[in-house]
């Protein structure tokens, strides 16, 4: 039998989505601090990061949504042996409801036949869930609220592409990764984050992808190959010119995160998964009866 | 800044440019996906649906001279009606199918929301006299404290994002992104950006 969960998820499991909802990582604050100083002083991507910063303030003070896009909820669970999945997901449910009551969350499942709209942010894939038991003590549970605009510009390329001249290599990638941004312009809301995972099947690559938008902006990549790779997109990306909101400027992305997966003979897929501005993300640890909240 | 109040005229709007920051107020509309579906397969088609009657002449005059905002709130329920808690816009392009036949049909004067439009609706803004009006994107709550009043709702069994709400507005805060002299800033910025990948691809 699976041991219980030593604590109820369901009152921290809201809070955990108040804090994604609401508060914006410190170092994603930091980044669109950095954008706005970077922009041409008086310029409309200048005021246009000067009202996304009043906003981030605004929505922390109020525990009001940054984005009335709460997008789809994504949780990352990693956990020790031997406890009941079905119950975290039936807890992380309620969860899901009852902070949809709370307006920390729109309403955003629609049944994709019917139209109708579930009410509650319940549905089929609706909330989305990627668990894992790994080889330590404590639980962790990571969110990503994912908006449907930047979701929308999200990209899949089969290598190797002849339109942008793009073969089976880590210059091929980055070429995908250059084509997928400048076709999404501003529609991602930009400035945004670029999770991009080379490999894997179609679907795996986007799952992959978009666990790396958990990685803070600052942060370098362990693979030197790849933190190569990272910070030349993340110069290139910016010589587009694209800028904030697409009104042309400086800062078109403020981070680029790549990881890989193994893949076929056959296939070489690389999947480029856009974070708009508000790249809300938030983490809760349980060890020892304990919660911890982290961005 | 310039401030505008709504209904505007043919003159208010011609004499905007790109580039043009604003602040508008007065009464205007959410609409978005199944909105303009709804426009283009009800309240478009003559002779109008009679189960549409109401809805139609209720949303003719705020749209006539008007403003529709695309936009899916959240919204909470107060004693006696509703609240925005967030407001912001959302992508417009998915619209560009149907808006210059909206702006034709209403003699809708701004469209607002993110990311822009395309030719058909830039043609429709120089033909009629409107602009499109850029919100910041993602600046829900910044926005919804602009929303002074939601004076009502229509087609709520669209559910809360795609629903019309009838809102008044003071001071919303946006970016003439798209005028009625044949320019748009998404245009220059696209071709300037494609330029640059062209060379990026090469190195």
């Amino acid at each position: 039998m699976p041991q219980p969960l030593q604590i109820d998820l369901v009152d921290h499991g809201v809070e955990l989505i108040r804090r994604a909802s609401t508060v914006l990582p410190p170092d994603v604050k930091a980044a669109l601090e950095r954008a706005r100083a970077a922009e041409a002083a008086g310029s409309a991507s200048q005021q246009a990061l000067a009202t996304i910063l009043e906003n981030v303030a605004m929505a922390e003070a109020d525990a009001s949504p940054v984005c009335q896009d709460t997008g789809t909820l994504i949780f990352y669970v990693d956990h020790p042996f031997g406890y009941s999945t079905a119950q975290m997901m039936e807890q992380l449910n309620r969860a899901t409801v009852i902070a949809s009551e709370k307006a920390y969350l729109r309403p955003n499942a629609v049944d994709s036949v019917t139209g109708k709209n579930s009410g509650n942010n319940l549905g089929l894939g609706f909330p989305q869930y990627h668990i894992h038991e790994w080889n330590k003590e404590e639980i962790r549970i990571r969110l990503l609220l994912k908006g449907g605009g930047s979701e929308n510009v999200c990209a899949q390329y089969s290598l190797p592409d002849d339109r942008i001249k793009a073969g089976r290599t880590l210059d091929g990638v980055r070429k995908a990764v250059l084509d997928a941004v400048c076709t999404a312009q501003g529609q991602g809301c930009s400035p945004g984050v670029i999770g991009v995972c080379i490999g894997g099947d179609r679907g795996a690559g986007y799952v992959a992808a978009k666990e790396q938008l958990f990685r803070h902006v600052d942060d370098v990549n362990p693979d030197p190959a790849l933190a190569g790779l990272e910070r030349q997109l993340l110069a290139q990306l910016n010589e587009l010119g694209i800028g904030p909101m697409g009104f042309g400027g400086t800062t078109t992305v403020f981070g680029v995160k790549i990881g890989a997966l193994h893949r076929l003979p056959a296939c070489f897929f690389v999947s480029v998964a856009y974070l708009c501005w508000a790249a809300r993300r938030a983490v809760m640890t349980i060890a020892n009866g304990e919660v911890r909240y982290d961005a | 800044m310039r401030k505008l109040t709504l209904p505007l005229s043919e003159a208010d709007v011609r004499s905007l440019h790109v580039g043009d920051p604003i602040l508008l107020s007065g009464v205007m509309l959410t609409g978005r996906d199944t909105a303009h579906t709804y426009f283009l397969e009800q309240l478009l088609k003559e002779p109008l649906p009679e189960s549409e009657a109401d809805v139609a002449a209720a949303v003719k005059p705020i749209l006539r001279g008007g403003a529709i905002y695309h936009c899916g709130p959240v919204v909470k329920k107060v004693d006696g009606g509703h609240v925005f808690v967030a407001a912001g816009p959302t992508t417009s392009i998915r619209e560009e199918p149907y808006e210059a036949d909206v702006i034709k049909h209403f003699g809708l004067r701004v469209v607002i929301g993110k990311g822009g439009m395309g030719k058909k609706t830039l043609a429709a803004c120089g033909e009629f006299g409107a602009v499109y009006l850029h919100a910041i994107g993602g600046a829900a709550t910044l926005i919804a404290k602009t929303v002074k009043k939601v004076e009502g709702v229509y087609k709520l069994d669209f559910g809360v994002p795609e629903a019309l709400w009838r809102i008044r507005v003071v001071d919303f805060p946006g970016v003439v992104t798209m005028d009625s002299h044949g320019q748009s800033i998404h245009e220059k910025v696209e071709a300037d950006s494609r330029k640059a990948l062209q060379h990026l691809l090469k190195v």
